[in-house]
């Protein structure tokens, strides 16, 4: 066509010159993430339980879907996962909203720069250890968390004995372990006003409410939207702390999507219902991330 | 009344800190007590400190194993992933072509996939192949999701350096992998060890997978760890030592790179 585009000003490279380049990155990620999905596709039309393998794995179409969409269990652990989101995200914004502001305010040099360091520490903590210490924490005989209570004259509590009590101490695990992930993107917004505006506003008014309705607020809606798709993503993943903390006990009160799949995956070795429900799981998962995608990465486009 | 405030304002960033850091240090001071000192009730704050604990875990050759395991695992796949990912990062921020967007969402939707869902198939595959308990199942495994981490952190690594360094070198007749291995790589090394600091935490972290993939030969140190909380009176002291052990180094490359800690976790989401 003779109509010239705008040539771009930069055009060193051939047309395939990328995809040397990508070609590695995706061709392994290919192998690892796809080819063993289309494989949990397969095992997912099959029987196939691996304590009953004599049987061989016949094909039995959607047998396994049907049965975990009329399983009871499935979507009462998934609606544990949402009770769990909904019990431990307001306290992890609220109090990270409050720890950013704290955080935010000039004064005290030192001891902000080292509240802000310390804040690093709850989200490099590894998982399984910080479910370690849960349940050393909550110990009915010598758990710290109870002579806390105690202070307040309420006995001690087997918490990790009865379900309300375990499912509240892995709520506050989780709001220790995040609360710190929430004040720092909360900080960062509150770093991105411009400090005239800050400064005008605060000649204006004393009151802190108005500051931050009227003036912070603003910046710190981006912020809160990437935590709450992000925090959903990571309730949906989380096993670690729970499964070294209650191994999803007692009973089922603390059995979150993630530790159920693999309960039936790797201690019933039920494999074509895990990969029934991990297929189930990773589309829900696939439809958080476009949501996400939507949201934030918009300028690449 | 401003004084109030200072100090409301004082005594809350104190609050942060103490309760931050509170079970950290409850952790570290309980693998130093002995077993009495642990099972008193109420807990006790002061005691004399003893190192058995310690003496325990280093000469416990499952603990160290696991360490060694962690640290092979945590340094070729994160190594594996800054390999394969820079040049992808180095073409996502250099070229235009079509499907750009499209592979960039790809490479990021990674950090959502739950492991459970890869951990099941993974497991067939390799239980098939013969893979199932070896590093090299769990160091492909990992490169899942450190990849997606070293992508994007380079990606805006790279873009952020100016072009008229590789305008120069193509009039000298750089190819364009000179350019990649010449000015990119080298001007890219303060991100391209951000995202390895930040692979590595999260491979020394990761439990679920190795759960599901190792049995005993290549255990890593968080599974390790997990498997001490069974029988009746537990070794409490040797599990908070093993916590310690295995928490201290992370934290430290943590901190190393706690101004990106934001960046490092959401991907850039909010910048």
């Amino acid at each position: 066509m003779s109509t010239a585009r705008p040539r771009p000003f930069y055009t060193g490279y051939g047309r395939l010159t990328p995809l040397w380049f990508l070609a590695p990155a995706v061709l392994v990620l290919l192998v690892i993430g796809i080819y063993p999905t289309l494989f949990a596709v397969v095992t997912s039309l099959r029987r196939y339980n691996l304590t009953r393998s004599r049987d061989g794995f016949p094909f039995v179409g959607f047998a396994n879907y049907q049965q975990v969409l009329g399983d009871p269990t499935f979507w009462e652990t998934l609606g544990r996962t949402a009770k769990f989101f909904l019990c431990v995200m307001p306290f992890e914004v609220a109090l990270g909203l409050g720890v950013a502001l704290l955080l935010h305010q000039p004064g005290f040099r030192g001891l902000r720069a080292l509240a802000r360091v310390s804040l690093v520490v709850p989200l490099a903590t590894t998982y399984a250890v910080v479910g370690l210490l849960g349940r050393l924490i909550f110990n009915r005989d010598f758990g710290i968390a109870n002579s806390l209570i105690g202070l307040f004259g309420v006995p001690s509590f087997d918490w990790l004995g009865n379900s309300a009590g375990a499912f509240a101490a892995i709520c506050v695990m989780d709001v220790w372990q995040w609360t710190p992930f929430c004040a720092l993107i909360f900080l960062s917004g509150l770093s991105m006003v411009p400090v005239e505006i800050e400064e005008a506003a605060r000649l204006e008014t004393a009151s802190k409410t108005a500051l931050l309705r009227h003036v912070q607020l603003p910046y710190l809606l981006p912020g809160l939207t990437a935590m709450l798709i992000l925090r959903s993503a990571d309730v949906l993943k989380l096993f670690d702390v729970v499964f070294t903390m209650t191994r999803g006990g007692p009973g089922a009160a603390t059995e979150l999507i993630s530790v159920y799949i693999q309960r039936v995956g790797f201690r019933v070795f039920d494999l074509g219902t895990a990969s029934a429900q991990a297929l189930l799981l990773l589309v829900i998962t696939i439809i958080l991330a476009r949501v996400y995608i939507r949201f934030f990465y918009r300028e690449i486009e | 009344m401003p004084r109030v405030g200072r100090l409301l304002h004082g005594a809350g960033l104190l609050a942060v800190f103490a309760v931050t850091i509170f079970p950290f240090y409850w952790m570290v001071s309980s693998s130093f007590k002995t077993q009495t000192d642990l099972l008193a009730s109420p807990p006790v704050w002061l005691f004399t400190p003893t190192l058995a604990n310690y003496a325990e875990v280093f000469a416990d050759q499952k603990v160290v194993g696991a360490i060694v395991n962690s640290l092979i695992v945590a340094v070729f796949s994160t190594g594996l992933a800054v390999v394969l990912g820079t040049p992808a990062a180095f073409a996502l921020a250099r070229y235009e072509f079509r499907g750009k967007s499209d592979l960039w969402f790809w490479f990021i939707s990674n950090r959502f996939i739950s492991p459970i869902v890869l951990a099941l198939p993974i497991y067939l595959v390799a239980q098939n192949i013969g893979l199932l308990d070896t590093h090299l199942v769990l160091i492909l495994v990992y490169i899942t999701f450190i990849l997606p981490i070293v992508v994007w952190i380079c990606t805006d690594q790279f873009r952020s350096i100016p072009r008229d360094l590789e305008e120069a070198a193509r009039l000298e007749g750089a190819s364009q992998f000179d350019i990649f291995w010449r000015i990119y790589l080298p001007l890219g090394v303060p991100g391209i060890a951000v995202s390895a600091i930040f692979g590595f935490i999260f491979s020394w972290n990761e439990l679920l997978y190795a759960l599901v993939l190792t049995r005993r030969a290549v255990q890593t140190a968080p599974v390790v760890a997990t498997s001490f909380m069974s029988g009746y009176e537990l070794p409490w002291g040797k599990i908070m030592a093993t916590g310690t052990v295995i928490v201290l180094p992370v934290t430290i490359f943590a901190l190393l790179v706690s101004r990106h800690m934001v960046r490092g976790l959401t991907m850039g989401a909010t910048k």
